[in-house]
C-alpha cells in the first residue's frame, strides 16, 4: 500500500531525514516510533505531500507522491501533530467542509459527515462549535476529519499526545477499529501505544530506521538467554543480601545479578542468564533455606529495547514521556 | 472552480461569523458617510453661492461631489485592505488548519483564488454600503450613472491588485499583526510613490510614479476608462497572486 523509497528531506544545516525507506502492507497498523526530532513527522509530511522531498520519493496506492500528489491526496486521510480545525465552526459543518475539500458532495458528503461523527463518537456534540471543546473531542473530530472521505491509507501523527490516560485509550481502541478498513501509519514517542495498538514497528532515530519488525519479534530479539525477576525472603527475620546474590551467583549459565530492591527481610534480584535458569535459581534458593516469594520472566520491555535502539539521548526523552507525554 | 467557490464560502463565513466583518462594515459605512456629508455640503454650498451672486457657472454632482469623494474612499480602502487580508494565510499558517489545505486534493492556485475572491467579495460589501448614500444623489439630484460605475469599478481593480499583494504578504508570516502592519505599508509607499515625480523628471522617478495606485485610478475617479490604468490594476492583481503561488510552493521546501 505505501512504499517508500530513500526518502530524504535535507534543510540548509541539517538532515532531517535521511535515506530512509521501508514498505507498508494493506490493512496494517504501523507504529512509527522515535524521540522528538527523529525526523517522524517531517517524513510523514512528506508522504502526504505537505512537504516536497529533496531525494528519493513513495508512492502511496501505486501513485507516487511527486508525480501524482492530487491522486496521492485523495487517497490518504491525515491528522497532523495539532488537529486542523477551525475554532469557529461547528463539528458537522467542519466536517462537510473538509468532506467538500476531500471532493465528496450531495447524499454522499452528508451519509459520511454522519459516519465520521459516528464512529469518532462526536455524533452528539455534532452541533457544538469546535472552539468551545475539550482537547479529548477535538482530537476524535481531528480523527473523523482523516475518515471522512474513506481514504485507503491513515497517517496519523501522534494522535494521542495531550489527552488524559482514559482519552488516550478511547482514542488507541478507535484507532485500532479502524485498522479494517484502513491501513494505519501513526508515529509516537510514547513505547506502551506501540505494543498495544501496532502490528508493526518502524524505529527511527536521527533521521534514520534503525529496526522494522513486528512488535514480537523486535522484543524477541533484545531478549538475548533469558532474564527472571526473583523475590527472596529470610524464613525467621534477616536476612544478607549479600549471600543471596553470591548464591545466585553461583548458579551454573548465570552471567549477571542486578539487585532490584533491598529489605530487612526481603531482597529482589533481576538474574540474567544465557540459558533457562528458572528452575536452578528455585531450588538453590529453597535449598539455601530462604523462602522464594516471586519467580517470574522479566521480558525485556519495549522501552528498554528502544533505549538500545536509540542511544543516549533517549533517556531524557523517557522522562519527559513519564511526565506528562508532551510533544514538541 | 468547484473548489475555490468551497475556500471562498469558507473564507467569507469566518469574516461573519466574528465580528471582523460587521465592524468593518460599520466602519466604513460611517467614514464614507461623514466624506460625503461633507462634499455634498460643500457642493450646496457652493451651489447657494453661485445663485446668490447670480452667476451661472456650471455645477456637477459628478465632477464634483463623487469624484473628490471616489478618490477619498480609495485611500480609505488602503487602510482597510490590511485588515481584510492579514488573517487570510496568516491564521492558517499559527493553527495548522494550513496543512489541512495543503494535504487535500485541491491545488494551491485554487486555494488562493477562493481566499482572494472572499477578500475582494468582503471589500465589494464594504462598497455596497455607499451605495446607500449615492441613491440621495439620484433621488434628489441628477448625476450621470456611467462614471459613476467606472469610478466603482475603478476602486474594486484597485483593491484587488491591493488584496493580492495583502493576501500574498499573509502568507510570509505566522502573525496576523505582522502580515497586517507589513501591508499597511506596503499599501501606503504604493500610494505616496507618485510624490517624487512632482519636483522630479528622471526616469526613475516616473517609473516610481507609474508604480503607484493612486496615479492610475485619476482616470476612473473622472469616469474614464482607460485600458492603460486597467492594465495595470490586473497586472498587480496577477503579480500579487503569482507571488503568493511561488510563497506556498516555498513553504513545501522549509517548513
Amino acid at each position: 500500500m505505501i512504499t517508500v523509497n530513500g526518502l530524504t528531506k535535507r534543510y540548509a544545516h541539517t538532515i532531517a531525514v535521511d535515506q530512509i525507506s521501508f514498505e507498508v502492507k494493506q490493512g496494517q497498523i504501523v507504529g512509527f516510533l522515535g524521540p522528538n526530532g527523529a525526523g517522524k513527522t517531517t517524513t510523514m509530511r512528506m508522504l502526504t505531500c505537505f512537504l516536497t522531498p529533496t531525494g528519493g520519493t513513495a508512492t502511496v496506492a501505486g501513485f507516487d507522491i511527486l508525480e501524482q500528489p492530487l491522486e496521492v491526496k485523495k487517497r490518504i486521510g491525515y491528522l497532523p501533530e495539532t488537529p486542523p480545525i477551525y475554532p469557529e465552526m461547528r463539528i458537522a459543518e467542519y466536517l462537510a467542509f473538509v468532506g467538500q475539500l476531500k471532493g465528496l458532495s450531495g447524499s454522499d458528503l452528508r451519509t459520511r459527515v454522519d459516519y465520521a461523527c459516528e464512529r469518532c463518537a462526536v455524533a452528539d456534540v455534532r452541533n457544538k462549535i469546535i472552539g468551545k471543546l475539550s482537547k479529548g473531542y477535538r482530537q476524535r473530530v481531528g480523527l473523523a476529519q482523516a475518515i471522512i472521505h474513506n481514504p485507503d491509507v491513515l497517517i496519523l501523527d501522534e494522535p494521542t499526545a495531550g489527552l488524559d490516560p482514559k482519552q488516550i485509550n478511547e482514542t488507541r481502541d478507535l484507532i485500532k477499529s479502524l485498522a479494517g478498513d484502513h491501513t494505519i501509519i501513526l508515529s509516537t514517542h510514547i513505547l506502551p501505544e506501540v505494543s498495544q495498538t501496532c502490528e508493526q514497528v518502524i524505529i527511527i532515530s536521527k533521521g534514520k530506521i534503525v529496526a522494522t519488525d513486528s512488535v514480537s519479534n523486535l522484543q524477541q530479539r533484545a531478549r538475548s538467554g533469558e532474564s527472571v525477576l526473583v523475590e527472596v525472603a529470610g524464613r525467621n527475620g534477616t536476612l544478607d543480601s549479600a549471600i543471596v546474590q553470591r548464591k545466585l551467583q553461583q548458579i551454573a549459565g548465570v552471567s549477571r545479578v542486578i539487585p532490584k530492591a533491598d529489605g530487612q527481610k526481603r531482597v529482589i534480584f533481576e538474574v540474567e542468564a544465557n540459558r533457562a535458569v528458572r528452575g536452578d535459581v528455585a531450588r538453590a534458593v529453597v535449598e539455601s533455606g530462604w523462602d522464594l516469594n516471586e519467580l517470574r520472566p522479566a521480558a525485556l520491555s519495549l522501552e528498554e529495547i528502544f533505549l538500545q535502539l536509540t542511544g543516549s539521548e533517549a533517556p531524557a526523552e523517557m522522562e519527559a514521556v513519564a511526565a506528562g507525554g508532551t510533544n514538541s | 472552480m468547484k473548489n475555490i467557490w468551497i475556500i471562498c464560502r469558507k473564507e467569507l463565513r469566518s469574516y461573519f461569523v466574528s465580528p471582523v466583518a460587521y465592524i468593518l462594515l460599520v466602519m466604513f459605512a460611517v467614514i464614507f458617510g461623514f466624506f460625503f456629508w461633507n462634499s455634498l455640503g460643500y457642493f450646496v454650498n457652493m451651489a447657494m453661492e453661485a445663485t446668490l451672486e447670480g452667476e451661472q457657472f456650471p455645477m456637477n454632482i459628478n465632477e464634483q461631489v463623487m469624484r473628490p469623494l471616489l478618490a477619498n474612499v480609495n485611500v480609505i480602502g488602503l487602510f482597510f485592505i490590511p485588515l481584510i487580508t492579514m488573517r487570510l494565510f496568516a491564521e492558517e499558517k499559527r493553527s495548522g488548519t494550513i496543512e489541512l489545505l495543503t494535504t487535500s486534493p485541491i491545488t494551491d492556485v485554487e486555494v488562493i483564488i477562493g481566499k482572494w475572491l472572499a477578500a475582494v467579495i468582503m471589500y465589494s460589501l464594504m462598497l455596497l454600503t455607499t451605495v446607500l448614500d449615492v441613491l440621495f444623489l439620484f433621488r434628489y439630484g441628477n448625476p450621470d450613472w456611467k462614471p459613476l460605475a467606472i469610478g466603482y469599478l475603478g476602486l474594486l481593480l484597485q483593491a484587488g491588485g491591493l488584496i493580492a499583494i495583502g493576501t500574498f504578504i499573509s502568507t510570509l508570516t505566522k502573525n496576523q499583526i505582522i502580515a497586517g502592519a507589513v501591508t499597511f505599508g506596503v499599501c501606503l509607499l504604493l500610494w505616496v510613490l507618485g510624490w517624487v515625480s512632482q519636483y522630479e523628471n528622471a526616469t526613475w522617478a516616473q517609473v516610481l510614479s507609474y508604480m503607484c495606485v493612486i496615479t492610475h485610478f485619476d482616470s476612473f475617479a473622472k469616469g474614464v476608462l482607460d485600458s492603460k490604468d486597467a492594465i495595470f490594476d490586473v497586472t498587480v492583481i496577477f503579480l500579487g497572486l503569482f507571488f503568493t503561488a511561488r510563497s506556498m510552493e516555498s513553504m513545501r521546501w522549509r517548513s
